[in-house]
């Protein structure tokens, strides 16, 4: 008999616009010791589902319209509250995505770990610590005697969420649900953590529920996978199968969408291999006091030759960003020379930092954030236009925004709609229009398709080679996923601790590595 | 967190320094003086005045003479009470309205805290409008009106608790204590369930939530602390508020508080007593604000790593 089995679970969620299906009629297993994957994009109603497993959803507005779940003998979705606390944390835990939300910053993490321990068993606070700092050890976490009195602030990412997996492990689980428990994480960290998960799976011999919108993940970590798409399960059965053999159009689709290749031949960098477009020299930037001074960019140098696409790749906290805003101006440097086509952008003040600010647009990666939301869509791309003193009437004005909007695939019908009122993918396509609106001949995107599902990512991206051979644009093209750059980057440089580490053309970054660091990224790849 | 609340204290020279300068001038700039009666006096009587409290002398004389016996701890003779000096009249009234404050805001604090968590539990239901309703009625009440209300009801109506004066009769604290901390419950309350929503909120509410803990245990252990964050930020302003807003309340209750002669000295134009309750009442501000920071450091450890870094 299966651990938990699940079926014809249908959840709706009341919301002002009416009822919302957000899991309609999904029935599945989980045997002991099994790892299951769910896959899904934004939405496809996979994390729902195993909230509502513990009744963790919010209700109202959630509501459960039909099912069963039964573990071990118990139906999860009707038993009464009192049943339902001895489950959590002792029969099931759960890992959640980000382990610096979902520790409490109040308190100490081994106060943290042994309190599902102290809840559950009979068990004294001495002996429930002595376990704890040996658990802790044991997800590698060194100097555990030490880290135990900690506060969570004290941590790393990576280590945050080892300590996560020590507090759902220590009851000594049957099932564990780990909703992305690593997409907060970078990718060495992240092939880290899954690896953890994987050993101490097979060591206790629990089941694992491993929810996750990276397929790449999913395929390495799952026995068997489900594809969710909008709350439906589309497909289901053996990884292997549903990835090499996939039966259904969406599953096919979503295999597709993972930039898995190079560059395509006809996007390729043609110019000129010796123009200096964009020269960095011996940039370094520095935050705080002198005292106390973190070196973010250290002595680097760089060219960009015009026309092509750069791919800057490195993971949080190198220093890529601070070195695509020194080039904006958004950051001031200490030292080095920036020039655009020869010209010193360091020193530009006033009108003819104005100026040159036209010629080069960033495009962010969270395009909810940075669009304004009080600001239709006519409005945002009118504004630069507008600005620049580009269109001299409100004719031309009024073309020139739709015309854009026709560029990136809006529908001129939408002009007078406001950011919330579209979805992620065409988001990002209006923060691209935004960008574009002032004939820009640089164009900085900051992990502009990292906030993206792998569909909406695919298309994105082939948006943006399109434009940029079109119009003939340079692009500094900045992710952690190193899929991404290589897709769309003719050259790629690594960046690691303030350093480009490596630069070269994307395959022979690729393929061979000449840097030990690079190696690492690419080796810690799933 | 030495260096943290030694920093503290120095930058708070310079604040209470110009209050003390800034209360100088003024209080010689408003029109009117302190020997100005109904009863005009002499010319001769009102010379040999501002010979005896030196207000004859040039005003820059009598701000470093003034400054001179401040920091010796002498807030000099008050010009209105006769054969009293200011700091006996502080001596006196400070530790009444002190006491009053201390129960007020402990009044406060119990039933605020207590009716926010109850309104932030449960959200928009009736748990949460009744006590929220309640707190808003709390604030728009003056004092004025709270404490004659309860004194017909509880004093005269019920005969349950005596109407004036203080430790005179047994429970004659109470009602004073209650009508200067209702205001202060009111707005405590609003900030606690404020406080507590935004920690219900977070994830770290779902994790402890998914280990199987009760709802108590989740309030109290996993969302209090954060969520009195609010509330701690307020009570060192509201202490100082409370100690300078007794004024009503000791007036009502025949209280022989500090509160009255600070009003008064302002009527009467009495320099030095202005001067001398200001400067009280500006050091306990800075002061309680003071405390009011370091206990919020030492409830939430992220605040203690940035001071570290500062």
């Amino acid at each position: 008999m299966s651990l938990l089995s699940v079926n014809n679970l249908a959840i709706d969620f009341t919301t002002r616009d009416g009822t919302v299906n957000a899991v309609s009629d999904i029935s599945f297993t989980v045997d002991k010791g099994e790892t299951l994957g769910i896959v899904g994009e934004s939405g496809s109603g996979k994390s729902v589902s195993c909230y509502s497993l513990l009744g963790l959803i919010p209700m109202p507005p959630g509501h459960i319209k039909n099912g069963s779940a039964l573990f071990d003998g118990i139906d999860l979705l009707r038993a009464n509250e009192k049943t339902m606390r001895q489950i959590r944390g002792k029969r099931i835990s759960m890992i959640f995505q980000d382990p610096m939300t979902s520790l409490n910053p109040y308190m100490r993490v081994g106060q943290q770990i042994i309190e599902p321990l102290l809840q559950h068993n009979k068990i004294t606070q001495q002996a429930a610590k002595e376990k704890a700092i040996a658990l802790l050890e044991e997800v590698g976490i060194s100097d555990a005697a030490n880290r135990y009195q900690q506060y969570p602030h004290e941590f790393s990412g990576g280590m945050r969420q080892r300590v996560v997996i020590a507090m759902a492990l220590i009851t000594e689980p049957d099932l564990l649900i780990a909703d992305e428990p690593t997409t907060a994480l970078d990718v060495t960290i992240q092939a880290q953590i899954l690896e953890l998960i994987h050993q101490l799976q097979q060591r206790r011999n629990i089941a694992v529920i491993f929810i996750s919108h990276d397929l790449d993940v999913i395929k390495r970590m799952a026995d068997r996978t489900i594809v969710m798409e909008k709350g439906f399960i589309v497909e289901q059965g053996n990884t292997q199968d549903i990835f090499y053999s996939p039966t259904q159009s969406y599953t096919k689709k979503l295999i597709a969408s993972i930039p898995s290749c190079a560059k395509p031949e006809n996007y390729r960098f043609t110019g000129d291999k010796d123009s200096r477009f964009l020269e960095l020299n011996d940039i370094s930037i520095s935050y705080g006091n002198k005292n106390n001074a973190f070196k973010a960019v250290d002595n680097v140098s760089l060219t960009v030759k015009q026309g092509e696409i750069l791919g800057l790749v490195g993971e949080s906290g190198c220093g890529k960003t601070s070195l695509s805003h020194s080039i904006v101006r958004l950051v001031d440097i200490q030292q080095g020379q920036i020039c655009l086509q020869q010209n010193p952008l360091e020193t530009l003040q006033g009108s003819a930092l104005k100026a040159t600010r036209k010629d080069i647009q960033m495009i962010f990666q969270d395009p909810y954030a940075s669009l304004n939301p009080r600001m239709t869509v006519f409005n945002t791309l009118a504004e630069p236009l507008r600005l620049h003193g580009i269109a001299s009437d409100a004719n031309e004005l009024n073309s020139k925004v739709l015309s854009l909007m026709q560029d990136v695939g809006l529908e001129a019908s939408w002009a007078n709609k406001y950011p919330h009122e579209f979805s992620g993918g065409q988001r990002q396509r209006i923060a691209i229009a935004r960008a574009l609106a002032v004939e820009p001949q640089l164009i900085i995107a900051d992990e502009p398709v990292s906030a993206l599902d792998v569909t909406i990512q695919a298309q994105i991206l082939s948006l943006l080679l399109e434009l940029c051979q079109q119009r003939q644009l340079t692009m500094i093209f900045i992710s952690h996923d190193l899929a991404v750059v290589r897709y769309i980057a003719d050259r790629t440089a690594v960046m690691n601790q303030g350093k480009i580490v490596e630069i070269n053309d994307t395959e022979t970054v690729y393929q061979n590595p000449s840097d030990p660091y690079t190696k690492s990224l690419l080796a810690a790849r799933v | 967190m030495m260096r943290f609340f030694v920093g503290r204290l120095l930058q708070s020279i310079p604040v209470i320094f110009i209050v003390i300068t800034a209360t100088f001038f003024l209080v010689r700039a408003a029109p009117g003086g302190p020997f100005d009666a109904e009863k005009t006096l002499s010319p001769e009587v009102i010379e040999r005045l501002n010979e005896r409290y030196n207000l004859d002398a040039p005003m820059y004389e009598q701000y470093f003479d003034y400054l001179g016996h401040l920091v010796q701890g002498d807030f000099g003779p008050s010009f209105r009470y006769t054969n009293r000096t200011v700091t006996e009249i502080i001596y006196a009234g400070l530790p009444i309205t002190f006491e009053l404050a201390i129960y007020a805001i402990m009044i406060a604090l119990v039933i605020g805290i207590l009716a926010g968590m109850l309104a932030a539990i449960k959200p928009n239901s009736a748990q949460d409008y009744i006590p929220m309703s309640l707190a808003m009625t709390g604030i728009c009440m003056p004092s004025f009106l709270l404490g004659p209300l309860l004194v017909l009801v509880f004093g005269i109506w019920l005969q349950w608790l005596p109407v004036s004066g203080w430790g005179y009769s047994p429970g004659d604290k109470i009602l004073p204590a209650i009508t200067l901390g209702s205001t202060y419950a009111a707005y405590i309350a609003r900030l606690t369930r404020g406080g507590m929503l935004e920690i219900l909120s977070q994830d770290y509410i779902r994790t402890a939530k998914a280990k199987g803990l009760s709802t108590a245990s989740i309030i109290f252990r996993h969302a209090l602390r954060g969520g009195l964050s609010p509330v701690v930020a307020f009570l060192g302003p509201a202490i100082a508020g409370l100690l300078a807003g007794s004024f009503v309340v000791e007036t009502i209750f025949q209280i022989p508080g500090l509160g009255r002669f600070y009003v008064q000295a302002a009527f009467n134009r009495d320099y030095t007593m202005i001067l001398g309750t200001t400067i009280l009442l500006s050091c306990l501000i800075v002061l309680l604000n003071m405390l009011s920071d370091l206990l919020a450091v030492w409830l939430n450890p992220r605040l203690a790593l940035s001071n570290e870094k500062n």
